[in-house]
């Protein structure tokens, strides 16, 4: 068992997506282009809002609100959009929107110092009592946020299609998750953040503000979930329904967890979920093994559960997560 | 001579403990100020000011001729003070660079430049002759050698005046000379020294003044030609204090606990307990010496089933206890009082009278089957509250409120109201105000002398020689030496705990 | 402790729950005003459909019902540290087990059937929460994550058992067919039924907390684990047994709702029970007793919520938003500043490692 963790998942990752590759791509190329661009479709959001675990975490702070942060942020994001009618500023909306909620969590775990579990779930439940309350029917947005054709990378033989034409927030995004890693094991910023997570006072007795660095990072880390949500209702669909994350914020837990809270091995998670889910689809679209949907709609809470089975009793998060910090008990 | 540090009419109080009590004091370049006191003097409360870590209610503090903002320790920093914790501060997942520059690191446009900041830990290393291994992983570290990186980290930054907090706590007799060694130099090339101790024999061998504090208020300063061990202890407690309890010669007879090649692992799944056997008889106290660190946590865990046993035996009255199984080893005779009060021993938001029956809240007469007698917790605990002198008003008080001695007093008196078999005590006066120290050392010898087999393992070799009729000496997981109390001489032990043969 | 300080840590349990409601709905006020209602009548139409008829008591009593079992729940759970947000699909599988037995079994006497279809909704609402308890004691995965999954996991099985197996054959909809009138459960005292079994639960798990043995294991590894360790409790041990009741709770819960309103099992069936527990164990303090005055008023704002759409205009989702603002500010520590008196832990859960 413990092999099998340590080979890191990006080898089992890379490993899938030639395997799953090779099987589709005999078949007919089509398919297995359009797979593996689901793919990264399904895996854009659930990897973004994993960095705002992997943020969050690192500096000490649990964020069970993700999910709530996604979904009110994808709900200021459409509304707006639709009422400006300009999907654009939706997004900035929601990007705002979801650092509101980065900071409202600071305010309740750095500040009031409450226990940070009930913090998320209060996100969750306000996020979904105020989307229900004022949700109506009958909006829309202009249209979703236009695909960028890649200038170099979309004339490449095979995988130009798969890499090439995504909307922006897609490849932000994904430049957002490699400048996050550089960050945090490279930058000064990175150095101390980490260094709040593990052993905060070691940082205070440093000259690092822990009250300060938490704030920034949890508010920052909420945008970045505002992105995800924003990236749902703007780019994924263009629609939003009430309860319409179901669940991802949850599951980007999970891939936290199975990524060892590091945004290139969060990344890699958030592929293999989005694989594991495009491939799905395939199948089911191809009738080649023939599932009730029912069970379709059950596989990424499955795979979360078994995911966090095998990798959640041998890893170590940031040790001093969770514990809010008390300069005077030092 | 330049002053340093001026302390003017510094106060703190936390809740109802005044922690300060408007003391003033200065320190001088080149000069080392000790700063002496027993647990919860207000020691720690006075230098985390002046590092900036707590806020004083009232007072200036001036470094350097400047007053100093309350609360702000990059300004004690940069200002020149460096603190070394007694809890170090250190990122334990963290190499020895990464510690040393923390808050301050070499960079370019917020790009860390490792190299740079590398060959500067070991030209620190050099230049005090600290020797660390820059890539080392904290945690990995023995803990002589973590403090050196807690002492380099102080010094990084040009510091005028260097501050420690109970730094010998942890050290061998012969580490604690080293570091003495060490501080002499600093002071000799200027650098001011607040040495914070309740160690009455380093405060004589290296202080240039000493300044005693006693329930927050300072008693008076000194320097050690002009006083003495005992004249220091006076000061610290108010009154003659016993430096050694009496005791009358051990009766020792069956054996009653027996550690058989017990082999232990600890959190990080490394070898700490190696092949270690050991016996104490029924009326005797076997005094377990050794600095933290060597193995003593995860053999006392062991010995109370609490932690796994990978091979070998415990066992108690001739029977095996079983492995992981706290409630078998405290029903076949064994009375624990833990090294960690606040983690195992109480529950600090039960009341008194709950933690005194915590771990027999299901035996008979405190419950009767399944359910709680209620009231005979408490008259129990009203019992113990008065036959133990816990200072609280009734025993239905939440035991968080206590301090730190009439805490442990909580514990003492669950374990050693008990039937008394085996009573292994862990560190029993760590963090204890003086009068508790005596009460608690007096119980200890009580309960030998009423026949149970006593384990006293602690770091403090004063307590050691005080109390145990036989000795043993622990390092790296294994005895490696035993004799009785009269042969037992300091110097052999301090070589002993640290590894050296003898 | 002066005699001022002892009465404050009486009154505030109750004065914090009750200050949080006040503000709570003076927020709300402000954000119906804004919409251009009148919030005095609004609340007006809440208060008094629920309370002030004999009608209206007796449907916030069954409303109510289903919320003190869940609140039980979580509340067992949180005095254990650990945080069940698995109500939800613990309850439905408790109503889907139930409603089978309530179908299958044919010819029984009320006095063994319902019993019974109790006994099947308990026992599967206990196996969901077991498996999340297993994956905590023994693998250390949060129960956060595991409840919520296993809700959706538990809410997809329903959904599928009731259009294949367990569907109500010759009719299109997506549900059981009806359980037989032996497994019904009725009124007692023009009241209903399960109100009493509710608050029959209530006292039972308040005097096992206090008296029992059991109750101060838990109690204790909610508190402090390695203290409870010490104690010779076995951690693991009680995260299974406390998962195991308050699964089986509310599963209860969801038999309850099923046997006396639904009569049957439909996967739409209320969607918001679980939810709903979590506030009602939150704004109980995690006390046994204390969920009961808390699922009344919960229960009460959900029985009128239709009626203050019709009566003033306001969408009843207004009780969504009202139960998140009272859960805010009753957790923030805001309102309980004001009594300067030790923090009550009312869980221990902080962060993934154990």
């Amino acid at each position: 068992m413990e092999q099998l963790v340590k080979l890191g998942t990006r080898h089992y990752l890379a490993i899938s997506f030639i395997a799953i590759f090779a099987f589709f791509y005999s078949k007919d190329s089509l398919v297995a282009t359009s797979v593996l661009y689901t793919a990264i479709q399904f895996a854009l959001p659930l990897a973004l809002a994993a960095m705002v675990g992997v943020m969050c975490e690192r500096t000490g702070v649990v964020n069970i609100g993700i999910e709530g942060t996604m979904l009110i942020s994808a709900f200021t994001a459409f509304f707006a959009g639709a009422i400006l009618k300009n999907t654009v500023q939706g997004m900035f909306i929601g990007v705002f929107t979801g650092a509101m909620m980065g900071l409202l969590l600071a305010l309740m775990a750095v500040s009031w110092k409450m226990d940070q579990i009930i913090a998320g779930v209060i996100l969750n439940i306000l996020a979904a009592g105020i989307t229900s309350f004022y949700y109506r029917q009958n909006y829309s947005i202009p249209s979703t946020l236009n695909p960028i054709d890649l200038p170099i990378v979309g004339a490449w033989p095979i995988l130009g299609p798969i890499l090439s034409f995504h909307g922006p927030i897609t490849y932000f995004g994904i430049l957002f998750i490699l400048g996050l890693w550089f960050a945090l094991y490279k930058t000064s910023w990175g150095l101390r953040s980490r260094a709040v997570g593990e052993h905060p006072s070691s940082a205070d007795t440093a000259g690092v503000s822990v009250t300060k660095l938490r704030y920034v990072n949890v508010t920052i880390a909420g945008a970045v979930g505002g992105l995800a949500g924003s990236y749902l209702a703007l780019e994924a669909v263009g629609i939003f329904e009430r309860g319409f994350t179901a669940g991802k914020g949850f599951t980007a837990l999970a891939i936290m967890i199975f990524g060892r809270w590091n945004p290139m091995g969060a990344f890699a998670a958030a592929l293999f979920f989005g694989l594991t889910q495009a491939v799905t689809n395939q199948l089911m679209i191809d009738e080649v093994v023939k599932i009730p949907s029912q069970f379709i709609t059950m596989l990424p809470y499955v795979l979360t559960i078994l995911i966090l089975a095998i990798s959640a009793g041998k890893v170590r998060p940031p040790a001093a997560e969770g514990i809010p910090y008390e300069k005077e008990k030092s | 001579m330049k002053t340093l540090l001026e302390i003017h009419e510094v106060s703190k109080r936390f809740g109802s403990v005044i922690a300060n009590d408007a003391i003033s004091l200065a320190v001088n370049e080149g000069e080392i100020l000790a700063l002496l006191g027993e647990n919860g003097a207000g020691k720690s409360t006075l230098v985390k000011a002046v590092f900036g870590l707590v806020k004083p209610d009232s007072g200036v503090i001036k470094i350097n001729g400047s007053v100093m903002e309350s609360g702000d320790t990059a300004a004690a920093i940069s200002s020149g003070v460096g603190m070394v914790h007694q809890h170090f501060q250190l990122v334990p997942v963290m190499t020895v660079t990464e510690n040393l520059i923390l808050g301050d690191e070499p960079k370019k446009f917020g790009v860390v430049n490792v190299k740079k900041a590398r060959a500067e830990a070991l030209e620190l290393s050099e230049k005090y002759g600290l020797h660390v291994d820059p890539d080392a992983i904290i945690e990995d570290l023995p803990v002589g050698m973590a403090q050196r990186v807690e002492i380099l980290k102080a010094l990084r930054r040009d510091v005028k005046l260097l501050i420690l907090d109970e730094p010998t706590a942890v050290l061998t007799p012969q580490e604690t000379d080293e570091l003495l060694e060490v501080l002499r130099n600093l002071a000799k090339r200027g650098v001011g020294i607040l040495f914070i101790t309740h160690k009455l024999r380093e405060v004589m061998a290296v202080a240039d003044r000493i300044a005693v504090l006693r329930g927050g208020k300072l008693m008076g300063t000194t320097t050690p030609n002009e006083s003495s061990e005992s004249k220091l202890a006076q000061m610290m407690v108010g009154r003659e204090v016993v430096l050694r309890v009496k005791k009358t010669q051990a009766k020792p007879k069956d054996v009653l606990l027996a550690v058989k090649n017990l082999h232990v692992n600890d959190d990080r799944k490394l070898e700490a307990v190696k092949n270690l056997s050991l016996e104490v008889h029924a009326g005797e106290i076997l005094g377990l010496a050794g600095v933290e660190g060597n193995g003593q946590r995860e053999l006392v865990e062991a010995i109370c089933s609490m932690r796994p046993r990978l091979s070998g035996d415990v066992l108690v009255k001739g029977r095996s206890i079983p492995n992981m199984n706290p409630k078998a080893a405290h029903l076949a005779g064994i009375s624990h009082i833990p090294e960690d009060r606040e983690k195992h021993g109480l529950v600090t938001s039960y009341s008194i009278a709950d933690n005194l029956v915590l771990n027999q809240y299901d035996q008979a007469p405190f419950a009767r089957g399944w359910v709680r007698d209620l009231e005979k917790v408490s008259s129990n605990g009203e019992a113990l509250v008065e036959k133990f002198d816990i200072r609280a008003p009734g025993s239905s008080l939440t035991a968080g409120s206590l301090s730190g001695g009439n805490k442990q007093k909580v514990v003492v008196a669950r374990e050693l109201s008990q039937q008394l078999d085996v009573v292994v005590a862990a560190q029993p006066t760590r963090g204890v105000d003086v009068g508790s120290i005596e009460f608690i050392h007096t119980q200890l010898i009580a309960a030998r002398d009423a026949g149970a087999a006593v384990l006293l393992v602690s770091a403090e070799l004063d307590e050691i020689l005080s109390l145990a009729d036989r000795i043993a000496v622990i390092s790296n997981g294994k005895i490696v030496a035993t004799f009785s109390a009269q042969e037992a001489d300091r110097n052999t032990i301090g070589r002993l705990m640290a590894g050296l043969a003898s | 402790m002066d005699s001022k300080q002892e009465r404050n840590l009486e009154l505030s349990p109750v004065l914090v729950p009750l200050l949080s409601v006040v503000v709570a709905l003076s927020c709300g006020a402000i954000l119906v005003f804004i919409q251009g209602i009148n919030p005095i009548l609004a609340y007006k139409v809440l208060f008094t459909t629920a309370f002030c008829s004999l009608d209206g008591i007796a449907i916030t009593l069954a409303k109510a019902t289903p919320l003190i079992l869940s609140g039980l729940a979580v509340a067992i759970c949180l005095r254990a540290g650990l945080f069940n947000i698995g109500a939800q699909g613990q309850l439905i599988s408790g109503a889907l087990a139930s409603a089978w037995a309530g179908y299958t079994f044919v010819g029984l006497p009320a006095l063994v059937h319902i019993p019974l279809a109790l006994i099947f909704g308990a026992f599967f609402g206990a196996i969901v929460a077991l498996i999340a308890a297993v994956l905590k004691a023994y693998r250390g995965v949060h129960e956060v994550i595991t409840t919520i999954m296993l809700n959706s996991i538990v809410i997809a099985l329903a959904d599928y058992l009731t259009s294949n197996p367990f569907k109500e054959p010759d009719q299109p909809l997506t549900r059981t067919p009806k359980i037989q009138a032996s497994a019904r459960m009725n009124e007692l005292f023009g009241l209903p039924l399960g109100f009493f079994l509710a608050i029959g639960f209530s006292i039972a798990l308040w005097w096992i907390m206090r008296n029992t043995t059991t109750g101060f294991g838990i109690e204790t590894i909610g508190r402090n684990k390695n203290a409870g360790w010490y104690a010779g409790i076995s951690v693991k041990k009680t995260i299974i047994l406390s998962m195991l009741i308050g699964g089986a709770v509310a599963g209860v819960a969801g038999a309850v709702e099923t046997l006396s309103i639904v009569g049957r099992f439909e996967p739409a069936f209320n969607a918001g029970l679980g939810f709903d527990g979590i506030t009602v164990a939150l704004l109980g303090r995690a006390n046994p007793l204390g969920v009961i005055p808390a699922a009344i008023l919960i229960g009460g704002m959900r029985a009128s919520g239709s009626t203050v759409q019709f009566e003033a205009g306001v969408a009843p989702e207004l009780v969504d938003l009202l139960l998140a603002m009272i859960l805010f500010f009753v957790t923030a520590p805001l309102l309980s500043k004001f009594f300067k008196n030790r923090k009550e832990n009312v869980a221990m859960t902080s962060g993934w490692s154990n």
